[in-house]
């Protein structure tokens, strides 16, 4: 997002209107988080609570098998996590976000007790 | 062809409404509009009009279903006064912001406390921020020439914003004068049909109106007001101009009476103009080079040009209708010394007159431009006209 040009006052819609319908698809509200969750999938029994009481419709699920959460809308406020019946999501401060191994929708990659010790 | 009619400034206004024939008109009463509203109903009730008239609970609501209906796409107007315009406050702001094209007849009338129904201008004064234009009209005929004209530059494509008439309550409002009017073809064809940018009844191109606007482009937005706003400084003059053509009554940013040669000028808008006039008048009869310069357009303002005018003077002289509070002279007065500032020497003085309806005399204007003349300059605190000590 911080790399797209954002329009200027001579290119915008007057009044502050929005004319192209359906375009929220484009607006990323979780860029001011300050947690994010993260899955342990062995952990996981893919019960799906934290897909039900997420507030914002962020945890992402296939197959009814829970994949993850999206980032792009997550406001990281730890429902799914405090939800988890077997604890197996966690809330990780973003600034530590780089130093733990997920893939993009937060799933952790090898056993949790390794990756912790790393 | 126009006819010649005797009708008040309330007349006046609602006249032009029924040649107008606007889509929708929410309203409640308030006094010295009261009447405005009430002669336009029966133009509704007796279907000399389409309009659907929306008789609302407050003037909040008035505004609100103004905004409404004119982000579906209609022609709207409205009127109110004082406590009424006190009242719509938040919306008269997001109807500009919106750039909705809505034009308003405000009945000038003192704010209370303590309660008074006359006229002054701290109702229309207060409202100089909200980023609406704002016309304000001497006589009756100024009155149904400047509804007729704020609907087209409202409605100007570069412009796209509400626009306020104004007239003095009681003074003009309730006074019959001699008002030439268009045919009602004229005023037809003069005002055309609204072509919204957005209208929301286009439910093949649905929009969204209102969305939450932060850091990231609110800014922008208020640009394109204050752009539109400077814009419209040429659009009143051209379709003054053309209205002009059509009416034999052109308008521009300002009137200038006798200013040619004139070493003293009081600036004055409203009714209190016409009394400046007349005070002129019978000091010219003496020898006396004296002038008023009448302010029509408040909103934008014509600093450019007023002191291209005013400069010449010798001296200037600003009549404020409202008090403005700020210790250092009413709205008009700082408005006027700001434009002459880095172009001119020319002392600017202020007074406040005519508060709650107080009469202003055609006196008390002579001793205005004998102070003028006696080098007697309210630049620091303003004069207050007639008030008692």
């Amino acid at each position: 997002m911080a790399s797209e040009k954002i329009p200027g006052w001579k290119e915008i819609p007057a009044g502050g209107v929005i004319a192209e319908a359906g375009n929220a698809i484009h607006y990323k509200t979780g860029d001011w988080r300050s947690e994010r969750p993260v899955l342990d999938k062995e952990t996981c029994i893919n019960c799906l609570q934290c897909w039900v009481f997420c507030p914002d419709g962020s945890i992402m699920v296939r197959d009814e098998q829970m994949t993850g959460f999206d980032y792009d809308h997550c406001k990281g406020c730890g429902i799914c996590a405090h939800t988890c019946p077997v604890k197996a999501i966690e809330m990780i401060p973003e600034d530590d976000a780089g130093s733990i191994a997920t893939d993009e929708w937060g799933v952790r990659q090898g056993k949790k007790e390794e990756a912790d010790k790393q | 062809m126009s006819k010649t009619r005797a009708l008040t400034g309330n007349e006046a206004a609602a006249q032009a409404m029924r040649q107008i024939d606007p889509d929708v008109v929410p309203a409640y009463p308030i006094t010295p509009q009261t009447e405005l509203m009430q002669i336009f109903s029966s133009f509704v009730n007796n279907g000399q009009v389409k309009t659907e008239m929306i008789l609302v609970e407050s003037e909040h609501s008035a505004m609100s279903a103004a905004v409404g209906a004119s982000a579906a796409g209609a022609r709207v107007m409205t009127a109110t006064s004082a406590n009424g315009l006190a009242l719509m406050w938040e919306i008269v702001y997001i109807a500009a912001s919106t750039r909705l094209p809505i034009v308003m007849a405000v009945v000038n009338r003192a704010l209370s406390a303590p309660i008074n129904i006359h006229c002054d201008h701290s109702d229309t004064m207060g409202a100089r921020d909200s980023g609406w234009i704002q016309l304000y009209g001497e006589n009756s005929q100024e009155v149904y020439d400047n509804v007729v004209q704020a609907v087209r530059i409202a409605e100007h494509p570069d412009i796209q914003l509400p626009v306020m008439t104004t007239h003095d309550g009681f003074i003009i409002s309730h006074t019959m004068e001699r008002v030439d009017t268009l045919d009602d073809e004229e005023v037809q064809k003069f005002v055309g049909t609204r072509k919204a940018n957005f209208p929301l009844l286009d439910t093949a191109h649905p929009v969204t109106y209102g969305p939450l606007d932060l850091q990231d482009y609110y800014f922008e937005h208020k640009m394109q007001q204050a752009e539109a706003m400077k814009k419209a400084r040429e659009v009143i003059l051209e379709v003054g101009a053309e209205y002009g053509k059509l009416s034999g009554r052109s308008y521009g940013l300002f009137d200038e009476y006798l200013t040619d040669d004139a070493e003293y000028v009081v600036v004055a808008l409203g009714s209190g103009a016409g009394t400046a006039k007349a005070a002129a008048d019978e000091l010219r009869e003496r020898g006396e080079k004296v002038g008023v310069l009448k302010l029509r357009v408040f909103r934008p303002f014509p600093a450019e040009a007023l002191a291209a005018v005013l400069g010449r003077a010798k001296a200037v002289a600003v009549m404020d209708r409202s008090e403005g509070f700020s210790g250092i002279g009413g709205p008009v007065f700082q408005e006027v010394r700001s434009a002459l500032y880095g172009k001119s020497q020319v002392p600017v003085s202020g007074y406040v007159y005519g508060l709650g309806g107080r009469d202003l005399r055609i006196d008390q204007v002579q001793h205005v431009f004998h102070d003028l003349k006696q080098g007697t300059i309210y630049d620091e605190v303003p004069c207050h006209l007639g008030v008692r000590e």
